[in-house]
């Protein structure tokens, strides 16, 4: 069993209620933090953690803590990034449902290190039913005595609201998120200014992803040296990854970061295996965004080492023959897939939740969705292939946010790595409407483990 | 249906804009309109909206832009059950086509459709974040998860045994 900093707790009966997340050591951080720690010592010690964002882009948080501006007179706010819409990512979900207080507490340390006295969770509208938990929690926290005025006598105030978005990808990306939170469409902003200097309401702003902010408990309980410990390399501490697709056991898992791709897909601690005994085709790793890889690419680096669980393992190659670890959200092919079909589903998903402010996305993903269609049902040509090629590459950083990118990587790495797949529904526009290209592409025997 | 708030959800919509500094109470608008929809019999009204409007003491059109922009605002008017079911590539490899044909099928009614008798609308959706519980589809406030055709068939059975009880 790997070492688990989030979740250890999330079995104990009860733990969602404040009684027993306080008995079972809830809230010994807050105290921690508030009574025996400067603010500055706390973004220090989440600096020495090397905890990085768990949204996705993994920037290191200590860092981007300390760029918040402090003009004088100028209220700063925390914002919760809860809005997890990226496919395959369940993983926020499962903690604000089982350890709410958990949250909460890494709310109310992050808010005191940062001087927001009033920090928003604004969390995706489709998980309608977990406000309630997050303002259950929030209440019981506030009549404990760790929110509201004056906590723990330190002077610091803090409120934490829960707001819910309308069903908007896009709001996940920070800038947009700050525009809906102030009740507009879900816009990004151009940058600079960042939020940092001007976020909600133009006050400066720090926005960070659930699991970030459950983190930040472990790193002030244990200190950020020990923390840093576990894992490898910039992959410190653990990980959440909500694991899905043809595998058998679905759902969430905390890995730390030392573990092999192998490891987490066959053995019965995570994934179980490959669903009906059938063999593994292909897996995105981090989150539909991410690069797809075949399965031989995914167990092993292109140079022959096995691959890791981790920030810099699933990256290793670059884009040519590596993915990236992202949010997390590790969807599973089997052999039965057709990368197609799967393409096509995600290019829809893009086209669909493009905010449609730059020409290259609005146009692009709506053009990839097209052609993808077409060669799925059976009507597309061997220039369609070149011409999707094209224009990722014209989307790809020519937009205002990264949805533009993660929109393209996709297409990419499907052409990149499938491409025989694509020409062979080209060329047979019948047999692909009723049989799959299978493994075919696979020139060696693909090493699957008993 | 009036589109005025009664006194249980006009309690709620202050305490919604509350949590925002002074001024900012336009930042309310995504919740007032869950609100709306919730209290209005489940869509929005140019009625709801402009309502939405004057209570918040904004321009009609910044509701009209944020209504139009996100998904779970309903524009039109829908059925008393809407299942929304998810169709994005980690549902589609779990087996989400079989769930969505067995849906139109047994309740014909093509996405977008809403049933004779009033009670249920199909919506095609993106990712609602739980892939690893596929295939999956929402219905209201809740998630209906793990689906398989008997499955379908028992939900179907609940809600019109709920709606003939009402
Ligand atoms: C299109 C798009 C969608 C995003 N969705 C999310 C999301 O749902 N949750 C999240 O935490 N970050 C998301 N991000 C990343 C955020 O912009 C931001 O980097 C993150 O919330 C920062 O938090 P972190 O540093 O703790 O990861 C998204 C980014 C983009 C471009
Ligand atoms: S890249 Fe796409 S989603 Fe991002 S701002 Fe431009 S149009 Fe909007
Ligand atoms: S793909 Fe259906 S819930 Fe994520």
């Amino acid at each position: 069993m790997g070492v688990k900093l989030l979740l250890d707790k999330a079995n104990v009966p009860g733990i969602r209620t404040y009684e027993v997340y306080r008995r079972e050591g809830g809230y010994r951080a807050v105290e921690k933090a508030l009574k025996e720690m400067t603010t500055d010592a706390i973004v220090e010690e989440v600096k020495k953690s090397g905890l990085r964002g768990r949204g996705g882009a993994g920037f290191p948080t200590g860092m981007k803590w300390s760029f918040i501006a402090k003009p004088e007179g100028v209220p700063r706010h925390l914002v919760c990034n809860a809005d997890e819409s990226e496919p395959g990512t369940f993983k926020d979900r499962y903690l604000m449902e089982f350890l709410p207080h958990l949250l909460i507490e890494g709310l109310i340390i992050s808010s005191f290190a940062l001087g927001s006295n009033d920090t928003y969770i604004y969390i995706r509208g489709e998980y309608a039913w977990i406000p309630d938990i997050l303002e259950e929690a929030i209440e019981e926290a506030k009549a404990a005595g760790w929110l509201g005025k004056n906590i723990l006598g330190t002077g610091f105030d803090c409120n934490i609201h829960v707001q819910r978005g309308g069903g908007a990808y896009i709001c996940g990306e920070e800038t947009a998120l700050i525009e809906s939170l102030e009740g507009k469409r879900g816009n990004p902003r151009i940058k600079p200014p960042f939020p940092a200097i001007q976020g909600l309401w133009m006050r400066p702003t720090v926005v960070n992803n659930v699991e970030t902010l459950a983190a930040v408990v472990p790193i002030i309980n244990m200190g950020g040296e020990e923390y840093a410990k576990i894992g490898v390399g910039k992959s410190t501490g653990t990980k959440l990854i909500s694991a899905c697709g043809n595998i058998n056991k679905p759902g969430v898992y905390e890995i730390d970061m030392t573990i092999t791709v192998e490891e987490f897909i066959y053995s019965d601690e995570y994934c179980g295996g490959i669903k009906d005994g059938k063999k593994l085709k292909a897996c995105i790793p981090g989150g539909s965004s991410v690069p797809i890889l075949p399965a031989n690419l995914l167990l092993t680096t292109a140079k022959g080492e096995p691959r890791y669980m981790n920030y810099e393992s699933l990256s290793d190659g670059g884009f040519a023959t590596g993915s990236m670890l992202g949010s997390g959200g590790f969807i599973v092919l089997d052999e039965d897939q057709c990368i197609v079909k799967n393409t096509y589903t995600l290019a829809r998903f893009y086209r669909h939740e493009s905010c449609g402010q730059c020409s290259p996305c609005r146009e692009g993903t709506g053009w990839m969705e097209k052609i993808l269609q077409k060669i799925e049902t059976g009507k597309g040509e061997m220039s369609d292939i070149d011409l999707l090629w094209d224009i990722q590459r014209k989307i790809e950083g020519n937009t205002i946010c990264p949805l533009g990118d993660a929109a393209s990587w996709p297409v990419a790495a499907a052409i990149r790595h499938f491409r025989d797949e694509f020409e062979w529904h080209v060329k047979n526009p019948e047999l692909a409407q009723t049989s799959n290209f299978g493994l075919q592409h696979y020139a060696d025997p693909i090493h699957v483990p008993a | 249906m009036a589109t005025i708030f009664n006194d249980t959800q006009m309690t709620e919509f202050k305490r919604l804009v509350a949590r925002y500094p002074e001024g900012k109470q336009k930042s309310a608008l995504l919740p007032a309109l869950h609100l709306a929809q919730d209290s209005f019999g489940g869509w929005l009204s140019t009625e709801a909206l402009d309502y939405v409007a004057s209570l918040l003491q904004i321009e009609p059109i910044e509701v009209y832009e944020v209504a139009t922009f996100y998904s779970m605002y309903n524009l039109k008017p829908v059925g008393k059950f809407v299942f929304e079911v998810c169709q994005t590539g980690p549902c589609m490899i779990s087996g989400s086509d079989n769930i969505i044909d067995y849906i139109k099928k047994t309740l014909d009614i093509k996405p977008g459709e809403t049933t004779k008798d009033g009670l249920f609308t199909l919506k095609l959706v993106e990712c609602l974040g739980a892939c690893g519980y596929a295939p999956m589809m929402q219905v209201g406030k809740i998630y209906k998860e793990h689906l398989t055709k008997e499955k379908v068939d028992s939900i179907i059975a609940e809600y019109r045994a709920q709606a003939s009880n009402n």
